[in-house]
Formats: C-alpha cells, structure tokens, sequence
C-alpha cells in the first residue's frame, strides 16, 4: 500500500479521478456511455477524443523535456500540418449534377504524408538549432514558434481553408471498433514509444543526455543525434495532431490551429511527473496529464463558468494541481497536520 | 597545543545516528571540540564526515543524539540557525558569488544598513570597512571591492572563511579546505588558522592529506562506516595508527605489484605521431602497448588532459596521425573511440563522469550499451548480471545497484566508473586523475586494479597529479612540461627523475 502511493503515477491519476469525480457530482449524466450510430458516445469519449491531438503533443515534448530541452513551436507546428493538409486536399467544393462531390488536390495519403513530411523537417530544424549549432531550446524553438505562425498563413492565404473531403474527416471524428478514431493514433505513438523507450536502449540514453549530457557523450553515447531526432519526432507528433485538429474542425486557421497548444503539452508533461530540468520522464503520466487539461476544460465549459473568467478558473486549478502533486508541499503539509501530535507525545 | 582536560567542550555530539533510505550513515556518533583547539576529523570516503558535518549544521536533521553548544542543548534545523548559533561551515566546494565583490560576498545577506525607516539604504562605507577588518584578522590585504572572479582560489577560500567569521563563530568548520590550494596557500591558511585557535576558536578540520592533519590539528576524532572509532590527541595517534582506524585493517605494501617489464617484439595498440592541437598541445609522438601501464608525468597544465582527450575524440586533433593496430583509425568523438576499443576515465567525475540520477546499474551499463547501440539492448537482467558482478569484483559500497550513483562516496563513484569502462573491455584504458578526491584505501585498490589489468592485457594510460603513483604503477612516463613531450622515462624512475626533467629548462 505505501509502495503504491509512492509509485509516481500515483499523484497525477489521482487529481484525474479527482476533476472526473468533480465532473459528475455536477453533472449526473457525465458517466453515461451509450451506444449511438454505431459508436460509444458520451461526455467520457468526448473527452478522450478531444484530448487525442493534446496526447500526441505532449507524448513529444515529453522527451525533449527528458533531454532537458523544450520545443514550444509545436502550437505553431500543428497549424503548418493542418494548412498544409488542408491545402493539399483542397478547398473547394464542387457540385456536379446538383450533388456535391468530394474533390482534392492530391490524393489523401499524399496529404498526410505532406503534412506529416513537412512538421518532421521542422522538427528537425529545432533539433539542428539546439544540437549542432548550440541554441538555447527555448531560443531555438521560439524561432519556429513565430516563424511557423507566418509559414501556415501564407499557406492558407491567410484564409480559413475549409476542408470538404469527406474520407479526411475520419481522422478526426471517425471510429473505429465504436471509438474515436484520433485514440487509436494516440495509443499507437504511445505505444510505439513505451516500447523503443523500455526494450531498446533509448530510455537509457535519453535519460542519461538530460541528467548530465557532458557524460553521457564522454561514455560514448551520440548525444547530439539523440537530441536532433527527439525534437524530429516532437515535430512529427505535432504534425499528426495538426491533422487530427483539421479534420475535426473540417479547416485549417494558420491563426488559430494549435494556438497555445505548446504550453498546454508543457503543462500535461509537468502534470505527469516529469521535472523540466530532464532525466527521468514517465509517457503514460503525459497521457494522465493531458486527460487532466482536457477534463478540465470539460469541466469549465459544462459547469457553466463564465467565458471571461474561465482562464482564471483554470489557471487557479493548475496552480491547486501542481501544489498537490510538490512533495515539498504535501511534506509541508504533513507536518502542519502531525506538527500537535507530537507535541502532546513529548 | 594540549588541551587540558578540565576546560568543557564548546561543542558536544553524542548519540548522533541518521539513515539514508535505509542505509546507516551514521551511527551512534559523538565528537567534541574544545576552544581553542584544530580538530581533525578524519575517515574514509563514506565513513560519515560529511554526513556528520551536515547533520551538525542542520542541513539534514539527525534522527537520534545530542548536540550541545556551550553545555546548552541545541538541535540546528537549517545551516542558516547553526550560523546564528555561532557554528560556521566553509564547505568543499566554494559557495560564492564570482560576480561580486569580495566584501558583498562577505556580508550577502547581511549587509548593513543605513538610512530611515530601519535602513533602506546599504551602508557600503561600513560593509567595505567591516570586510577589511575581518580580511586583515586572516593576514589578507585586498581591495575588498574587487569582484571575486579575478581573485585566487586561495583568496576565495578566505573569503569563504571571512565570511564563516563575520558572524560571532564559536565553531568553525572546515570541509577540505586545502583540496585547491597549493603549498604556500596552505602554509599561509595554515597560519591564520594557528591564530585564529589562539583567539579561542574550536575549529573542525576535514581533510584527506595526512601531512597536513599532523601539521596543525590538537586532536583527531576517526570515523569509520559511520561509527565513531577513536578520539585521541594527534601526537599520540601516528600516521600508521590512524590509517589502521580508518581503514579498519593496515595498509598493504605498497610494493606488492609491480610493474611487469614488456616482452619484446611486442606491437603497439595505439600509435600517435606528431598528435597535436594547435594552442592546446604542441605535437606528439606515443606508443600505447597492450599489457603496459604508461604515466603521464607533468605539472597542472602541462597538457596531459589535453593528449587524454585528443586520444579520445573530445578534442579535435588538427595535427599528426593516430593509428590503430597498424592501420590509419579516426577518432572524431568518444563513440569512434569507444567503438575502437578506448576507455576514459574522465578528470572531473562529476561533470563528465557520473550520471548523478541515474542508478549504480545504468551508470555502469552505460558506455557498454553506447557501444552496441539502440539495436543490441542489454536487457534489464543484463545489466543488474553486470553491475553486480562489478559492484562485487570492485568493492563498490552502494545500498543496492539501483541507487541513484549520485548517492555514493567519491572513491565508491570513481569505482564505478572504473566499472563502466571495464564493462566494455577495453584494449586501452585512459585514467585522468583516477585517485584524486578519493581515501587512501580506495586509492590504493584503485591501483592495485590498474595493475591487474595491465597483467591481464589491457594497455593503460594513467594520468595523476601525484607522482609517486605514477612512478609506482608504470612501466614507461612520458614526461609533459608546457603543452609539449619533454622524455621518456623507463620503469623504476625515481620521482626525482621525473620532477628532475620536469623543472629542467629549456636547451
């Protein structure tokens, strides 16, 4: 029992029961799951599915904070994917014989690829600026972050691209086996990672270049190429998110895709256990973290709060969030609580 | 310098224990200081100094025992309340700012005021006169405006204990103040030490350099596995007599192995020629042959880090070829080096050897798993197979193989690096300042390792400050006097020889 209130997960699950138990007492049909058009439906998978782009993110930053690094473009990455998704597949709708017909540039699977291909090489371009030309991560990704903004709205024009290529739209309310099909490739990257982290030797290496980067280079670890393709493959996650967000929405807004999405995925890593000083880094405790947000912003939204407060109230629970989960504080705490009791011993 | 033994201890520990995770560091542990008197508190790497000292200044509360001050009963909980208690610690490390000046970082925290409304203003006029005096109590004289980052490392300690002084210090500790200092600083902290005792100052001395415990300390208190072993005045406890209580067993002599002469014919593992950088060292020529231990001799800075780390790709070579068995081989980074064969043992442990959050396990599985790669994963069983084997083979002190390394003692974390490199089985092994920091126990089976394996075939670079080591374990001293080769001496050279060459001029 001790041991498992040790365990790291412990904190993060947790304040997730927490926000979904609060969730119901609010709202009596928040636990309901039925059956509907072939698929699940309710709040829980809705839940999920929004989360999925948020996920896929923060499985990303998770291993460039474990490097001790930082890649807060990402925001800007899922709004370069989803223009040029959107872009690829096209913008108009055509009517043919009075019946809209799906139309696209490019087939699909060039679509996705494109985005895909284009949020790897920005990843890589991070990954070049913090490990070969030495940038600060923050620097180096800051860069990306205001530049990306830019690159996606001269893609879309400076438009909201719509997109009306029906078999796009399964990426981001499709189902498959009667679940959101985003889930499916949140769970296949977390499940991807899990397994190169534990069963190969990147774990170790990873770890090994966030704690003290100097010595895992003097054991012979190329440290530099870890780094590089960690924030490749933050990249890539972001530009799978970005497609996830397009075909949900069904347009790309260079603006607003993926606004603040950076500090979100920043926030779920932290939620999760994962300190932003490197090293030791838990993937299934992102996926904790980023539940939590999106539950959160469930929560805000379903309970009704005010618009224009809602950011406080949000802001206000994080900051209750993150004092639960401090060992300092809940050690404060303890011997705040305990503090009497030994003193009647005494 | 005897202490008579009616005067009360300033200072009094009794009963002291505290654990780490389960691990004993100190147990019922006591210690007195009496005024006026240097205490030398002596033991080996994780014989529970430090702990001691820490539990002492309230870093880290003890689970059991008593502190007295004074005859009063007290019970530090931060180093901040041990300071106003009247205990002051100058730790290893130097805790200053290098971006102030040296009377800021006498009084940081402290500064004095001036101005209404119960000072708003800091009086600089009284900080910077105050510094003067306290400097001028340590025989230093400096403008205490100066920034302290274009002080010495020997005024920087001063400071450190200036500003241990400016508080009203009954006790002073000092947590191997002499590690940087070189003889003359430490004759003339040394003297202000002597005078500071005759002021009535108890000071609590840690060292590892036995020459100097017998130098200037009243009284030695001796730890051993966190237990308090012996207190005795320093002239009846001789230097044999108190390595005996550190170790727990007399040192074995030192002249057990030796070297073993190189056959002949024999064909070198690593052949340097004209191996150089510019500004960094001037070209070289070395032969590494399996089997043989090979000394780098030299001063600080004559550049023996520096050929260690062209040797081993951490530096760019722009000069001369390096070859391999015969055959052309470049080393651009440790990886190439590691995937050739080559080990190093870096100088500064801390920053380039351990990986401090990692446990003992993957710190040792490390350069091994680097050397396979992502493809060849050493599984978890693996690995602990591996790190036990070392952790026995070596000795390494650790609670478990999962500990975190950042956990062990100095000489256990040198151990371990040993073990990381000798995981990989290395054809070349390059040692910078193996021993430095650690006890003499752990120094000693260091070496008796390096000899081990040179028998069983492995060539060894070994790189150290102290020349009777070097002297001791090799067959060959390549001899370094700015950034240049200057000889190449045969086994059996006297440190004379070798310190002979070293200051020879120029022809």
């Amino acid at each position: 029992m001790n041991q498992l209130f040790k365990h790291r997960l412990v904190w993060p699950a947790f304040t997730l029961l927490l926000l979904l138990a609060l969730n119901a007492g609010f709202n009596s049909s928040f636990l309901h799951l039925e059956w509907r058009d072939g698929h699940l439906y309710g709040s829980l998978v809705d839940i999920l599915n929004r989360a999925a782009p948020l996920m896929l993110v923060s499985l990303g930053m998770t291993l460039v904070i474990a490097t001790r690094g930082i890649d807060i473009s990402v925001g800007a990455v899922v709004a370069i994917s989803a223009a040029i998704a959107a872009w690829m597949i096209g913008g108009s709708l055509v009517i043919q014989d009075g019946v809209a017909t799906h139309s696209s540039r490019f087939p699909m699977w060039a679509a996705v690829a494109g985005a895909l291909g284009v949020a790897l090489a920005c990843g890589l371009w991070n990954g070049v600026l913090v490990a070969r030309v030495g940038m600060q991560p923050i620097i180096a990704t800051l860069i990306l972050m205001v530049a990306g903004r830019g690159i996606a709205q001269l893609i879309t024009g400076g438009q909201i691209i719509t997109i009306y290529y029906g078999p796009y739209f399964f990426l981001g309310s499709g189902y498959l086996l009667g679940l959101p099909f985003s889930l499916f490739i949140a769970a296949a990257v977390f499940g991807l990672l899990w397994w190169v982290t534990t069963r190969t030797a990147l774990g170790l290496f990873i770890q090994a270049v966030g704690v003290n980067p100097s010595a895992a280079h003097v054991a012979g670890v190329r440290a530099r190429r870890i780094t590089v393709w960690v924030y490749a493959f933050c990249g890539l996650c972001a530009g799978a998110a970005g497609l996830i967000v397009s075909s949900n929405v069904k347009s790309a807004d260079g603006n607003n895709a993926g606004q603040l999405m950076e500090l979100d995925a920043i926030l779920a890593v932290t939620l999760g256990g994962t300190a932003l000083t490197g090293g030791r880094f838990s993937l299934a405790g992102s996926v904790i973290g980023a539940l939590i947000i999106q539950t959160l912003t469930y929560a805000i939204y379903s309970l009704g709060v005010p618009p224009e407060v809602n950011l406080v109230v949000k802001a206000a629970v994080v900051f209750a969030v993150m004092l639960l989960q401090s060992p300092e504080f809940r050690q404060s705490l303890r011997t705040l609580v305990q503090r009497p009791a030994t003193g009647r011993q005494a | 310098m005897t202490q008579a033994v009616d005067i009360s201890p300033v200072l009094e520990l009794r009963g002291v224990s505290k654990q780490f995770l389960g691990v004993r560091a100190l147990s019922d542990v006591g210690l007195r200081l009496f005024p006026g008197e240097v205490h030398a508190l002596m033991g080996q790497n994780g014989a529970g100094k430090s702990t001691l000292i820490k539990v002492l200044t309230g870093v880290h509360p003890a689970d059991a025992g008593e502190f007295r001050l004074a005859g009063a009963a007290i019970r530090p909980t931060s180093p901040l309340q041990a300071q106003r208690l009247g205990i002051s610690t100058v730790y290893q490390e130097v805790n200053l700012c290098a971006n102030l000046s040296v009377a800021e970082n006498i009084f940081a925290g402290r500064y004095p005021r001036k101005g209404a409304a119960g000072g708003w203003r800091i009086d600089w006029a009284t900080m910077n006169r105050q510094a003067r005096e306290l400097l001028a109590r340590l025989n230093l004289d400096i403008d205490v405006t100066r920034g302290l980052a274009s002080c010495s490392v020997a005024v920087q300690q001063m400071v450190a204990i200036a500003r241990a002084l400016s508080v009203e210090a009954k006790v002073l500790i000092l947590d191997e103040p002499t590690s940087s200092l070189d003889e003359d600083e430490v004759q003339r902290l040394f003297a202000v030490l002597r005078r500071l005792r005759g002021e009535g100052l108890a000071i609590l001395f840690v060292t590892h350099f036995l020459e100097q415990v017998y130098a200037i300390s009243d009284r030695i208190t001796v730890l051993r596995n966190g237990e308090f072993v012996c207190e005795k005045p320093a002239a009846e406890l001789p230097a044999p007599a108190l390595i005996t209580a550190m170790i727990g067993r007399e040192l074995a002599s030192q002249s057990e192995a030796a070297p073993a002469p190189r056959p002949a014919g024999a064909t070198p593992f690593l052949q340097a020629a004209g191996l150089g950088q510019r500004g960094q060292l001037q070209p070289v020529d070395l032969d590494l042959y399996p089997g043989e231990v090979l000394g780098l001799g030299g001063l600080l800075g004559a550049g023996r880090t520096e050929l260690a780390r062209l040797l081993f790709g951490l530096a760019p070579r722009d000069q001369g070829t390096l070859s391999i068995d015969g055959r052309a081989a470049e080393l651009a980074s440790p990886a190439d080096a590691v995937r050739h064969g080559i080990g190093l043992c870096p100088e500064d442990r801390k920053t380039d050897g351990i990986v401090a959050e990692l446990s003992v396990r993957e710190n040792i599985a490390l350069a091994l798993q680097a050397r396979h790669g992502l493809a060849k994963t050493l599984s978890r069983e693996q690995q602990a197979a591996m790190a036990e084997r070392f952790v026995k083979a070596l000795g390494i002190k650790t609670a478990s193989i999962d500990t975190p390394i950042g956990l062990l003692s100095g000489g256990n974390q040198q151990k371990a690096m040993l073990a990381r490199w000798l995981a990989t089985d290395p054809r070349l092994l390059i040692l910078d300042e193996p021993t430095r920091g650690i006890d003499v126990a752990a120094k000693q089976e260091i070496m008796d390792e390096i000899l081990r394996l040179a028998q069983g075939g492995m060539s060894v670079l070994f790189i150290s400050s102290e020349m009777s080591e070097v002297v001791r374990v090799s067959q060959r001293i390549a001899v370094l006097r700015d950034r240049r080769k200057v000889a190449e001496l045969p086994a059996g050279s006297s440190e004379q020889a070798v310190y002979h060459v070293i200051a020879a001029q120029e022809a």
